[in-house]
């Protein structure tokens, strides 16, 4: 018996964080009668599968083939699909992240389950012991929770909202399961993959975003001036932006901010040019402090911030730099 | 060489970008009541933007479908100011808060409605329910080559080359067609059209068709909703904002202060 079945991720050769807190919300879900269980993929999955273990599940089931090495997303699809049907499990969960963004929609249609996306919260009614998921909607307007049909229950889990799991004591088993996999499932080939060099938003101690209210592509110029001039006080500072700043070709999207960019709470977030879409807040909103400078006084900005500036970017920043570099 | 058929999937929401102050939860109905104009959802401009600028490469044809309990076709008609050559609206109560499969299942009837076709562009997700399935699903309904993400596509000899996003850079797909494609923001953002174009456009005697539920032959029994059981508002996000007053010199001077309070 299965109740609730983790989609294990690996990133350098040991267990992603965001797997952890996944265990930590399958413990909780679980409860005390019953345990969780994980289903890791890839070519050689030994060493994730020994580190899973010691997480205490119950079971450890690996789905090992050549062909799953690096993520083939059709590829992947089968093969999680198969190990769904023989595990059977009632609660299937993974992360709310590059894998299970695109796995998991594609997956609850092959199962004619249905999946939510994105949930900060997971609980089962006690009346009929259907999973609970609660998700924000409206970009984070609402918050609502849902209960569908379908088994197994699916949901993707956002980043940060359950604690990581501690490791216990390892008893479970570890079960193989032999995917039926071959090249001529692949479908969407890939060619190339090509690795850029990506600011780690989320590692930095202050972030200087910019928005629509910059005008044109240079206002990041004047930005990265400012920024600048906060290294030598603050250290890691990084240049971030809201999804209009790409939509127009002004940043690469590496630098967003919000729901469908990075997720961040630096010390320091200085918002500038960005009237404040709830799709942005959402992604900054617990940042230890926030200026805004934006020349509208009513924009959303400013209703989260702790100080404000109501004065044209190009007006404030040059002085603040100015200043800056005279007490630094 | 015939042109190249694509549909786009474009939803009309009440426009995510408006101010906080215009939303509210009316948790009895579970309804989300957004006081602000209706819009296409963002992603999915980005998706027009990406299909026109293939039709501009070579010879395309595009249609736009939108699915909904109640569309405007005022809203939608921008499409075809922006490029695309047949809007079909798929309208119907039974459509309203459909789960993301019901969507998926009753756009797949609309596309085989349509009949041939060679590539279908959706957004990534849609800036109401931002649950990020309809696309991807109605690729899997269809059982044809799905490609999630991407940040730039073209069309060449029979397949479709997509730049996929990646968490660290990009993958260059390419898939055979009829294929569909999710598109995300990197596209970038759907061209200009100018008042008077769209004024016209809105204006203009050009009959948009709509299709119920029956015109595309699914069962009412076969279409699920949402499953909302609660909806509640968000926990307040507000701070008091203490404005810097005087010059920008002086604005300057008391943010400088501010800043070397919190090293």
């Amino acid at each position: 018996m299965n109740d609730v079945l983790i989609l294990a991720e690996v990133k350098e050769g040991s267990l992603d964080l965001r797997t952890l807190e996944l265990f930590g919300a399958g413990k909780r879900l679980a409860g005390n009668s019953g345990g969780f269980s994980v289903v890791l993929l890839g070519d050689v999955v030994s060493g994730a599968a020994d580190e899973a273990a010691s997480y205490g599940p119950d079971t450890v089931y690996k789905v090992e083939h050549p062909l799953l090495k690096g993520f083939q997303p059709d590829l992947w699809l089968a093969a999680l699909e198969q190990a769904c049907r023989e595990i059977e499990p009632k609660v299937l969960l993974m992360s709310h992240a590059f894998v299970g963004r695109e796995l998991g929609p594609r997956l609850a249609c092959r199962l004619n389950t249905r999946l939510t996306t994105d949930c900060i919260d997971l609980s089962m009614d006690p009346e009929d012991g259907r999973l609970l998921r609660t998700k924000p909607v409206s970009g984070g307007n609402a918050i609502s929770v849902f209960k569908c049909p379908g088994e197994p229950q699916m949901a993707t889990v956002r980043a940060k909202v359950f604690s990581p799991h501690e490791p216990g004591t390892g008893s479970g088993a570890t079960v193989e399961i032999q995917p039926k996999i071959d090249e001529s499932m692949i479908r969407a080939e890939s060619l190339e993959v090509v690795k850029e060099d990506v600011v780690a938003l989320d590692k930095a101690d202050v972030v200087v975003a910019g928005g629509a209210g910059l005008g044109e592509e240079d206002g990041f110029e004047l930005l990265e001036e400012l920024a600048e001039a906060l290294r030598k006080p603050f250290g890691n500072v990084m240049i971030g932006c809201s999804r209009v700043a790409v939509d127009k070709g002004w940043i690469s999207s590496d630098h967003q901010v919000g729901l469908t960019g990075t997720m961040i709470s630096p010390d320091i977030y200085v918002a500038v040019g960005i009237s404040g879409a709830i799709q942005h807040l959402v992604g900054m909103v617990h940042s230890k402090k926030i200026v805004a400078i934006n020349t509208d006084p009513a924009c959303n900005m400013f209703k989260v911030s702790d100080y404000g500036v109501v004065e044209d970017y190009e007006e404030i920043v040059p002085a603040l730099v100015e200043k800056l570099k005279e007490v630094s | 060489m015939t042109a190249l058929k694509i549909i786009v999937c474009a939803k009309q929401i009440p426009d995510p970008e408006a101010p906080l102050s215009d939303v509210s939860v009316d948790a009895e109905n579970l309804e989300v009541i957004v006081d602000a104009p209706q819009v296409i959802s963002p992603f999915d401009e980005n998706a027009l933007e990406a299909a026109v600028r293939i039709k501009e490469a070579s010879d395309a044809h595009i249609s736009v479908l939108s699915l909904g309990g109640k569309v405007s076709d005022t809203v939608l008609r921008k499409t075809l100011a922006a490029g695309a050559d047949e809007l079909i609206l798929l309208e119907d109560d039974a459509f309203e808060k459909l789960d993301s499969h019901s969507t998926a299942a009753a756009l797949m009837a609309a596309v085989r409605k349509i009949g041939a076709y060679d590539l279908i562009l959706t957004g990534r997700q849609a800036g109401d329910w931002d649950s990020g399935q309809v696309g991807l699903i109605l690729g899997e309904l269809l059982d044809i080559p799905c490609i999630h993400l991407a940040r730039e596509i073209a069309v060449e000899d029979g397949s479709v080359m997509v730049k996929k996003s990646l968490p660290d850079g990009y993958e260059r797909v390419k898939a055979p067609l009829p294929a569909l494609v999710t598109v995300s923001n990197e596209v970038g953002e759907l061209r200009y059209i100018s008042r008077t174009k769209m004024l016209k456009m809105i204006r203009g005697a050009r009959s948009i068709p709509s299709w119920s539920m029956g015109d595309v032959g699914v069962e009412e029994d076969a279409l699920q909703k949402m499953g909302i059981s609660s909806l509640s508002s968000p926990p307040d996000m507000g701070r008091d904002c203490r404005l810097l007053e005087g010059s920008p010199e002086e604005q300057a001077e008391k943010l400088v202060e501010v800043f070397m309070s919190l090293r």
